[in-house]
């Protein structure tokens, strides 16, 4: 039997960056040993823990992009370099891809914080990538001038009020890539209703979609079942939160609904 | 191939390893999940009246010898649950494991405003968690640590339950669990599963000096707490003669089968699932089978409370 242990261990923030007037980017010298699109849980002590996925992982130093919108991700926000705070993982499976690979990358909102780790990774390996990011407006786009910097990563993005890109969604901009390029695989984290659309629009190409599902979580690795999805009952952190189209499609609760911290089916604002 | 088949309380499992409550076990689809990683038996997360906040996070810890929990037992009510139970009974007999209803309330009232509910619910078994540590902040004392009090609620369910029959979830936090083991019996209980997870304990981080668990203290279980579980099932086996779910630090199938011949019918598995993976029934269940093999059992069951003490 392997030797486990899930406590958290306690580190320094080295550098805080404000991405924008809400989201925050910590870095922290330590070797995570994470690959993009799994999560931490990071722990503000005493007040809560919550998952966050990894936004840059170089081996030896690492990132968390944290979007205030809780009482846990408010107080993370307000921490200075020098604080310390805990973290326990990494967990969860990671986007799939291989060397040479021409990827689209669709992000919404905060959702583009692991795919830019994604996108550094997957430039290592000479993949050829468009990043399509969704916003409401052009202040919440995370990563621009340093994605913008990077070769073999074309930028589309969408604005909701038009202040930067097309306005409204990023569907018309991923339907044209798909029809003009040959692209081998879509990656996408963000809103879930996006990432259906996203989803759909990848299936109706034939090209495979792997999607970062977001539910509410206890332990992170597999104990708690707060996590799990219908029909199946898969769980989201040891199943996910990266999965596959194929599965996907076999998730009747994908874009339908998640459950809150009683296991209360809570739906999306489009359904019932 | 040895028949790893046990009855209890009426209820056939193929196999003896049952979900132990709290582990996973919010959903129907989940329940069937884990009947598909080899369990032969569900137990529901305890299932409040009304909805129920559990403890923010962290709520979860682990070493390699202990897991220490305060999750709080959240709950949505009695009314997602009988969605999920109903869910559960369209394949139940295709699955072939039975439903085990686990309950709790902080008052005798509510133990039985659920089981009356639930005598028509198509569930086998009651289980009436009257042990969890985590909840004492709000509700004082376990029932399960005063052997008065974990009589009356048995009685309050009992009378109310119909043919269900109800097992009770001992605590291994008292003097004598004997004592409150024998008042249940004598309020009418069927059965017992045991052990609730001993304690609370607590764990500080030292950078901080601040415990991890948002409740600060957490119920602890996993492979330490094995041996003080064992002894405590043959403690009761003995008392009583009732039939139990020997639950506790049960990781490989010789744990199970220790279970067994301290005197349990069944053997819960709850950490075992973070320890081992959600497919810990199955390996339990076959390494129990290769046991029998070597040793010339045919019949598990042979081996329920044959210990030479």
């Amino acid at each position: 039997m392997e030797n486990k242990t899930e406590l958290p261990i306690v580190l320094e923030i080295k550098k805080v960056i404000n991405e924008t007037d809400d989201t925050k980017t910590f870095y922290f010298d330590y070797t995570l040993n994470s690959k993009p699109g799994q999560f931490v849980m990071l722990w503000l002590p005493g007040v809560d823990e919550v998952p966050i996925s990894v936004s840059y992982d170089d081996g030896s130093k690492f990132a968390l992009t944290v979007f205030s919108r809780g009482e846990a991700s408010n107080g993370i926000c307000e921490l200075k370099e020098g604080d310390k705070i805990g973290i326990r993982g990494p967990y969860g499976t990671m986007f799939n891809y291989m060397e040479g690979e021409n990827l689209v990358l669709v992000g919404g909102g905060y959702g583009s914080a692991p795919l830019r780790f994604l996108a550094h990774e997957a430039a290592k390996k000479n993949c050829k990538i468009d990043f399509m990011m969704a916003a409401k407006t052009k202040t919440k786009l995370l990563f621009l001038d340093e994605l913008r910097a990077m070769k073999n990563v074309i930028i589309h993005i969408a604005t909701s009020d038009g202040s930067e890109g097309v306005k409204g969604h990023i569907n018309e901009t991923l339907e044209k890539v798909l029809k003009e390029k040959k692209i081998n695989k879509i990656m996408t984290c963000g809103p879930e209703l996006l990432m259906k659309a996203v989803g759909e629009i990848g299936d109706a190409a034939g090209v495979q979609t792997q999607i970062s599902i977001e539910r509410y979580m206890k332990c992170g690795f597999g104990v708690c079942g707060q996590c799990v999805i219908d029909p199946l009952g898969i769980r989201t952190c040891v199943s996910g939160p990266v999965m596959n189209s194929k599965v996907l499609n076999m998730l009747e609760e994908f874009g339908k609904y998640t459950r809150d911290a009683q296991g209360k089916k809570q739906y999306f604002s489009n359904q019932k | 191939m040895a028949n790893l088949k046990v009855k209890y309380l009426g209820a056939e499992f193929k196999n003896p390893t049952v979900l132990a409550s709290g582990v996973t076990g919010v959903t129907a689809a989940t329940w069937r999940s884990v009947v598909n990683s080899g369990a032969g038996g569900i137990t529901t997360k305890s299932i409040w009246l009304n909805e129920h906040k559990g403890h923010k996070n962290p709520t979860i810890i682990t070493t390699e010898h202990w897991m220490m929990n305060a999750v709080g037992l959240p709950d949505a009510g009695l009314e997602k649950a009988i969605e999920e139970i109903n869910d559960y009974a369209k394949t139940k007999d295709a699955l072939g494991a039975p439903l085990i209803a686990s309950i709790v309330g902080g008052k005798a009232e509510e133990f039985a405003a659920i089981a009356e509910k639930m005598k028509d619910l198509p569930i086998d078994i009651l289980e009436i968690n009257i042990s969890c540590p985590n909840v004492e902040g709000e509700f004082g004392l376990p029932f399960a640590c005063v052997a008065s009090d974990a009589k009356m609620v048995t009685q309050a369910v009992k009378k109310v339950s119909g043919d269900k029959p109800v097992i009770v979830k001992l605590s291994p936090n008292v003097t004598s669990i004997t004592q409150i083991a024998n008042a249940c019996a004598e309020g009418g209980a069927d059965g017992f599963c045991l052990i609730n997870t001993l304690g609370p304990g607590l764990y500080i981080n030292l950078e901080t000096r601040m415990p991890v668990l948002a409740n600060k203290v957490g119920g602890i279980s996993g492979p330490a707490i094995k041996p003080l579980a064992v002894k405590m099932v043959h403690d009761v086996y003995k008392a009583t003669k009732l039939p139990i779910i020997g639950t506790g630090g049960v990781t490989t199938g010789s744990d199970a089968l220790e279970m067994m011949m301290a005197g349990a019918t069944l053997v819960g598995v709850g950490s075992a699932v973070y320890y081992r993976g959600i497919d810990v029934f199955r390996k339990i269940s076959n390494e129990m089978n290769e046991w029998c093999d070597k040793n010339g059992v045919k019949d598990l069951s042979e081996i329920i409370g044959t210990v030479k003490m």
